[in-house]
């Protein structure tokens, strides 16, 4: 049976499986990246077996490709679906992005426009996907760096998409803030913009400063400004279950643990304050 | 602009790095972002893939191929895992008087396949059990590969692995091969002795036991042939490269 997810988590890298495996990680659940684990079989999935024994799980995507013009692929959905009824997750979840056209797959996470044609390619994208797997998916607003013209926000975008498909919310602060740093809006609209009670998850991460333009890299500590704008939408969604997601330059587990003990100490402050 | 007419922009920008492409998509420092995260990525999975081929060829050459595959063949498939699937051709056509810096990334390549592949049973000795050996078929893990070669490249493979310094390329004897297949969780592979491949070729098709024997008595004398037959069956399953023999 797939859990509800709730609690402090960690992305399950490389360097820490033994403790998953062990179920000595202290935290509340594991999130890895659906695609290093649709396979046949062998060692990553006896590895995530073990683990999902010990810890609720999110799948969490990135190439499903929602806001392709030409539609999903019928061979990728059929084998998240056989991961999921495999191990049950508690989230699937992928990103607001488009990766994949005409066959041709960028393995990046390319931006969508903001336009009425967009939100319905995506919407039915979503609507497939949501179907194909037979549950409800979680949709990451992505970290962008270049500003289509559009109709609309980004945050009415994803107001419209969550109303339209049901879809839920996987809310990457980090990313906000690397957004409205690159195309100058306010991260406070933003997350006043955005429906909190479709809110299924958080991810905290860091960032880099580019030439011209923040880089999310997830390569580095969440960053003061990340914290304060995690601490601002804790105070407007009430507890949803946050993880930190680091994907490379990756610490010792006992380093990002203190950094997850950040957040859980962030969130009960807010709930003393509601 | 369409969706679509703006992801093909998008597409072509990645693939060509053509100004005028980027131009199409609005300009700007963004789109060089993406293009560095597309080249990027692709060239530390190819990296994470092949690793051994990048010992062996040093990084600046590796890169180098690496790049110049990125322009030749961008990837199609959702899955990074599956990108790098024609990279060891792509290798033998810029290396081509140096046979095992295809062969390396062969062997690269088809351990990382059977890292992933199928789950199977393998049977032990303990557990044969064989009610009639004259039809018996014996029938590998679906693991198993059979890789032919034509240098050491296997000898040098594992030096790099294991941070030895790896021998001069050669070439080996004609036939050799290399059998390729998954112990539990572990890939592993060795040298296919003599005879070795032709019992797993009959076998793979179809062939009974007492049929191989006979075969094999063609060129070695009944007995030579039996006793041949019965210690690679005995070496297989102490290996775990049988799945089952009925």
């Amino acid at each position: 049976m797939s859990e509800r997810l709730v609690g402090f988590g960690l992305g399950m890298r490389r360097p820490h499986y033994r403790s998953y495996i062990d179920g000595t990680a202290p935290v509340d659940f594991i999130e890895v990246i659906s695609e290093n684990f649709m396979i046949p079989g062998g060692k990553p999935l006896d590895t995530l077996t073990k683990a999902r024994g010990n810890y609720p799980l999110a799948l969490h995507g990135v190439s499903m490709s929602i806001g392709s013009a030409d539609g999903l692929r019928d061979d990728y959905l059929r084998e998240l679906r056989r991961l999921v009824d495999m191990m049950e997750p508690a989230v699937v979840s992928d990103h607001l992005c488009w990766t994949r056209i005409d066959g041709f797959n960028s393995h990046d996470l390319l931006p969508v426009p903001y336009t009425e044609e967009a939100l319905d390619v995506v919407c039915r994208n979503i609507d497939r996907a949501q179907e194909a797997l037979g549950r409800r998916m979680l949709f990451e607003n992505p970290s962008s760096y270049i500003n289509f013209p559009g109709a609309m926000t980004e945050w009415e975008f994803l107001a419209q998409m969550t109303r339209r498909t049901g879809c839920g919310l996987l809310l990457d602060v980090n990313n906000i803030y690397v957004s409205a740093q690159n195309h100058g809006f306010a991260a406070a609209d933003y997350l006043a913009g955005i429906p909190m009670h479709a809110i299924g998850q958080i991810h905290l991460a860091g960032h880099v400063q580019g030439e011209h333009l923040l880089i999310d890299t997830h390569d580095q500590p969440v960053p003061d400004e990340v914290w304060a704008l995690y601490r601002a939408a804790t105070a407007l969604a009430g507890p949803v279950p946050t993880m930190i997601e680091r994907d490379d330059n990756i610490p010792d587990l006992e380093e990002l643990c203190a950094e997850l003990d950040i957040a859980r100490g962030i969130a009960a402050d807010e709930r003393i304050a509601a | 602009m369409s969706l679509l007419a703006l992801q093909r922009d998008f597409r072509d920008w990645l693939v060509t790095g053509e100004e005028s492409a980027a131009a199409a998509l609005g300009g700007g420092p963004g789109t060089a972002v993406y293009q560095n995260n597309y080249r990027v990525a692709l060239v530390s999975s190819l990296a994470e893939t092949f690793q051994r081929l990048v010992l062996w060829l040093g990084e600046e050459d590796f890169e180098m191929a690496a790049a110049r595959y990125i322009d030749a063949r961008p990837p199609s498939s959702w899955t990074l895992d599956a990108y790098g699937e024609d990279f060891t051709d792509f290798v033998a056509t810029l290396w081509p008087d140096d046979p095992e810096v295809a062969e390396i990334a062969l062997i690269d390549w088809t351990v990382g396949q059977v890292f992933v592949g199928m789950d199977s049973f393998a049977l032990c000795a303990e557990g044969l059990s064989v009610a009639d050996w004259e039809t018996a078929v014996i029938h590998t893990v679906p693991s198993l590969l059979v890789m032919p070669i034509r240098t050491n490249a296997d000898a040098i493979w594992q030096a790099l692995a294991t941070g030895e310094t790896p021998p001069p390329a050669e070439l080996v004897e004609r036939g050799t091969a290399l059998l390729v297949w998954r112990q539990g969780l572990e890939p592993v592979f060795r040298r296919a002795e003599a005879h070795e491949r032709d019992v797993l070729a009959w076998s793979a098709a179809g062939e009974g036991f007492a049929a191989v024997c006979a075969r094999l008595a063609d060129t070695l004398g009944e007995e030579a042939a039996v006793t041949t037959a019965g210690t690679l069956l005995g070496r297989w399953l102490a290996e775990g490269m049988i799945a089952a023999v009925g």
